[in-house]
């Protein structure tokens, strides 16, 4: 071993450094900047609508079954055609996740007969008491763009109030 | 015993009785065969074609009848087809197939599932039945994967359809099974639903008015294989799955019906447990598996916004929160200070346990205690009434069950449907009422007698040629006594007249022998047994009283009563919610509702049943032993109060006709047949088995081998009063749905219970110039209420029908004016 060896071993060190000041850096400046996620990531839920604005949800309560840690609370109510939420005659009345119980496993979504819920790509979840972990129904709803097409609807006597569960494709990516 | 034959079933030789049919045989022996419209308490239809199996019996040579032997076995023969189940009873040397052996027969139930499937809309998610439905269990495990009919092209008919304002139709689910039509036909003996139109275009349609006019249409929702018939109550309120259960017995009648509470919590409810629904809990002594629609539908006053949720005390003329202490101080102190005049008023609503503890309180002080209830006759159920082994279900030929004064069908419809089927099995059913009631097409024998002469006609009964023969050559005799058109004193001496007839005859002390009832609440004869009495003029014994009210609201009930509390010393009210008589209290102390707590309540057939708590308590609120004991500790007497099953115990040291029993002994169970309520939930429907115990009788003076002496009956008190000319005699009637506290908090009763309303004949309607619906004034004694005339060819002429708790405060018979209301 000779005696320059400590500063050969430095050099190399400092040439990976003086490298890397050339390179892309890998860090993401949140939150002025967000980075991307990938396509089957599973954040914060999402619950979807029709092209119509009528709520996919229909209030069965199977996510709530299929949920491993307890997270999902359902209420349904019945729809009529003055106040519909949803096609078919069951609506979720009252529909809460607990995040901070939610282990994002996405169990829901595959319960969900009727592909409403969804794992999106929120991952903001942060809370300064256990209260506002609990997200509501209207929080969960995805917006949408015209006011006429917020739920609760009044719709054309008998057009939705059969076919609750739509017809799916099996599942691709 | 039946004779038993043996057959073999999947290769397992089995012995049933003879003429029971194949599918209730094989699961005795624990072979489950599938089935959708067969249901054990209905006679088989062969509807479904869900039960087809392979069936071969032993083959007779034609020319000498004699069995065919090959290889030293009988030879056996399959029919080319498969065989329903159902339709078929079992017979010797049977040898029966089903799809667990049989190809054929697995084939052929796939294939009757795919044929159901093909009209069925599959909307399991929505539906209220998904989770506990047979259809959707049976096609897991018996039906093809796959539909092979386009989903766009299945039948599409209305999904609302109300049957009644409690049933709705669903006709697209429904599978034409037929167990509604077939229960409301052979066990409820009112055919109000059936089928319209045939083949794919039938439909279940209702043609009473209004709409299934029958109290036992909930249980229709039970025995529905689909989720084509659902309640009104429960409709999208929760899935199965998410519901708790606990084991209750049902307040609103003296039947005492098991049943079984679903809980869930609730966002509507602030996050707080409610009851969802409520369900029938087998027990074939009691109610089977069945339950009343008022059962199934009147819990909603448990969570009532009139809860009541803190103590109050009168605090400068006002109502004002105080704390337990300071409450029962205030009413205890009260009470020592009246000493003779203090005064218990507590009605059947209450547990046993509650009781024993008022009644313990009344007696170590000095005081009285008092039923609140308008029949009389209770000492007499407690020395002939009826004891260990009796149940209606045994009931049959040889036996004679008498009815008299009280419409089963409107006091305690379970009653009158064990009674209507005991009938059917050949018993002799006298019914005596001075009207037509709806048992009375199941009679032997209807008689009448007129409003006041019903003690005296009992009495008689014996020498009244067929009838009395029916009676005195039975083998064992009950009688049922009510009280329409009686007040207490008029229950007490018929009461008297029926134990006298059957202590006479040796109509006691057996099993299927003695006096029953027909009470006005729960628990009345757990309190005669305890000892509680009621007051023929209770608003004379309430004036000047230090009183203590619990679980009566006596203001609301009779403006006599209310009269009478307004002279009344000191008053402490001790309820579940707040009622006119809590109003006009000093002291207010909260009771928990028996959905909270536990206890015991003794059914009419005296029957001691345990109840558990399903929800917590309502605010600050304690059951009404605690409370009781609460306010004894403060008048220097000690009572249990934490526990209520040493209350119990001690009650049973020191009530005779509780002696032996405990909460261990009341929580026992034994297998019933049929097995309902398991996994299997397309052979029994949604009713409960029974895990939490069948209660046990109490015993009575007579089957203690005690000598009886009954009473005799008054002569003087027979007779009704004689109206004045212009008059006309009310007589109170009982009705199922009346304006009572504990029913008209469930909103969805309200189309049944209606207005207060007057029956009359129609000439004497005609007579006084009244029209059917008219408003009218009725009024006696100084009290009146409006009311509704109703016309009835059934009744008497000069009579008024009232009924009772719907308005006009009437407990005895009266002479009224009734005046038509001039319309301000």
């Amino acid at each position: 071993m000779g005696v320059l060896d400590p500063l050969v071993e430095l050099g190399r060190g400092l040439w990976t450094t003086l490298k890397m000041i050339f390179e892309r850096p890998v860090t993401f400046q949140y939150p002025e900047e967000k980075r991307e996620v990938r396509q089957r990531y599973r954040g914060r839920h999402v619950l979807k609508r029709y092209d119509n604005g009528l709520e996919k949800c229909i209030g069965c309560s199977l996510c709530a079954a299929a949920c491993p840690s307890d997270a999902i609370f359902v209420e349904a109510s019945e729809n009529t055609d003055e106040k519909r939420f949803s096609p078919g005659e069951r609506y979720a009345s009252t529909y809460e996740i607990n995040m901070l119980r939610c282990i994002f496993c996405g169990y829901c979504e595959d319960a969900c007969p009727t592909e409403a819920i969804i794992l999106g790509d929120n991952y903001e979840l942060s809370f300064f008491d256990r209260r506002s972990a609990i997200y509501t129904k209207e929080m969960l709803l995805e917006p949408v763009p015209a006011t006429a097409m917020l739920t609760p609807q009044k719709v054309e006597p008998g057009k939705y109030n059969r076919r609750s569960v739509p017809e799916m494709k099996d599942p691709a990516d | 015993m039946s004779k038993q034959v043996k057959f073999t079933i999947d290769g397992t030789q089995v012995t049933a009785p003879e003429g029971m049919g194949v599918v209730d045989a094989a699961k005795m022996a624990g072979i489950d065969i599938p089935v959708f419209c067969h249901h054990p308490k209905l006679e088989p239809v062969g509807m479904c074609r869900m039960c087809l199996v392979e069936i071969g019996r032993p083959m007779r040579d034609r020319a000498t009848g004699q069995f065919v032997i090959e290889n030293g076995a009988p030879k056996i023969q399959f029919l080319p087809k498969l065989e329903t189940a159902c339709t078929n009873k079992v017979e010797e040397g049977m040898v029966v197939l089903t799809q667990t052996q049989s190809g054929k027969a697995k084939d052929g139930q796939k294939g009757t599932v795919e044929f159901l499937l093909t009209s069925h809309p599959l909307d399991c998610p929505i539906c209220d039945k998904g989770g506990e439905c047979p259809l959707q269990n049976l096609t897991m495990a018996h039906g093809p994967g796959k539909s092979r009919f386009i989903y766009d092209e299945k039948l599409r008919l209305g999904k609302r359809v109300p049957l009644g304002e409690l049933i709705v139709l669903d006709q697209e689910r429904c599978i034409q099974c037929a167990r509604c039509v077939r229960f409301q036909d052979e066990i409820a003996g009112e055919p109000v639903i059936g089928f319209a139109e045939r083949g794919r275009a039938m439909q279940i349609v209702s043609f009473s008015d209004p709409g299934f006019d029958s109290v036992f249409s909930g249980n229709t929702t039970d025995i529905c294989p689909v989720g084509a018939l659902t309640t009104v109550d429960f409709r999208f309120e929760a899935r199965p799955w998410e519901l708790e259960a606990a084991a209750s017995i049902c307040t609103q009648c003296p039947v005492g019906c098991n049943t079984t509470l679903n809980t869930r919590r609730e966002a509507k409810a602030g996050g707080d447990f409610v009851v969802k629904r409520v369900m029938p809990r087998q027990n074939e002594e009691v109610n089977e598996i069945w339950i009343c629609d008022k059962g199934r539908f009147a819990h909603h006053y448990t969570d009532s916004k009139k809860r009541l949720i803190k103590p109050l005390f009168r605090k400068d003329k006002k109502l004002t929160r105080a704390s337990w202490d300071a409450a029962t101080k205030l009413a205890a102190d009260h009470f020592l200070a009246a000493k003779k005049d203090f005064l218990i008023l507590a009605s059947g609503r209450l547990a046993n346990e509650d009781l024993f503890n008022l009644k313990s309180l009344a007696d170590l002080s000095g005081g009285k205690a008092y039923l609140y209830s308008h029949m009389g006759g209770g000492e007499l159920t407690s020395l002939v009434g009826v004891s260990n082994g009796t149940n209606f279900g045994s009931m049959g030929k040889g036996n004679t069950i008498i009815v008299v004064a009280s419409d089963l069908y409107e006091e305690a419809p379970i009653w009158y449907l064990r009674v209507k089927q005991a009938a059917e099995r050949g018993a002799t059913l006298i019914v005596l009422n001075p009207r037509e009631t709806k048992l009375e097409r199941f009679a032997t024998h209807a008689l009448r007698y007129d409003y006041g002469d019903e003690a005296k006609f009992v009495h008689d009964l014996g020498k009244k040629g067929k009838v009395g023969e029916a009676f005195t050559s039975a083998e064992n005799v009950i009688i049922l006594f009510g009280s329409e058109g009686l007040g207490a004193a008029g229950t007490a001496s018929l009461a008297s007249a029926c134990a006298k007839l059957l202590n006479d005859n040796g109509f006691v002390g057996k099993p299927n022998n003695g006096l029953i009832g027909v009470w006005e609440r729960a628990n009345d004869q757990g309190a005669w047994e305890i000892g509680f009495h009621v007051e023929e003029d209770l608003a004379k014994a309430l004036k000047g009283k230090a009183i203590y009210i619990v679980g009566a609201d006596p203001v609301a009930d009779d403006p006599k009563l209310a009269k009478a509390l307004g002279g009344a010393e000191f008053i402490a009210v001790q309820d579940v919610m707040e009622t006119e008589t809590t109003e006009i209290a000093d002291v207010v102390l909260p009771a928990q509702a028996f959905t909270e707590r536990e206890g015991t309540l003794t059914s009419g057939e005296r029957r001691v049943q345990r109840f558990y708590p399903a929800v917590p308590p309502t605010g600050d609120s304690k059951p009404d032993f605690s409370i009781t004991s609460q306010i004894a500790r403060h008048m220097g007497i000690i009572l249990e109060g934490t526990l209520v099953s040493a209350v119990f115990d001690i009650l049973s040291d020191s009530i005779k006709s509780f002696e032996g029993l405990n909460y261990a002994r009341l929580a026992e169970v034994k297998e019933q047949l049929p097995i309902v309520g398991r996994g299997d939930l397309y052979y029994g429907g949604t009713t409960y088995e029974n895990t939490q115990g069948l209660g046990a009788h109490l015993s009575a003076a007579a089957t203690r081998g005690e000598t009886v002496s009954i009473p005799r009956v008054h002569a003087s008190r027979e007779a009704a009063p004689h109206p004045k000319e212009k008059e006309l005699l009310a007589v109170p009637i009982n009705k199922l749905y009346d304006r009572g506290t504990t029913v008209l908090a469930s909103d969805l009763l309200h189309e049944r219970i209606g207005d207060a309303r007057v029956a009359l004949h129609p000439e004497t309607a005609k007579r006084l110039g009244f029209e059917e619906g008219q408003m009218v004034n009725v009024s006696f004694n100084g009290t009146s209420g409006d009311a509704v005339v109703r016309l009835d060819e059934s009744i008497s002429h000069g009579i008024a029908l009232v009924p009772r708790s719907m308005g006009i405060a009437i407990r005895e018979p009266v002479p009224v004016k009734v005046r038509s209301k001039v319309k301000a």
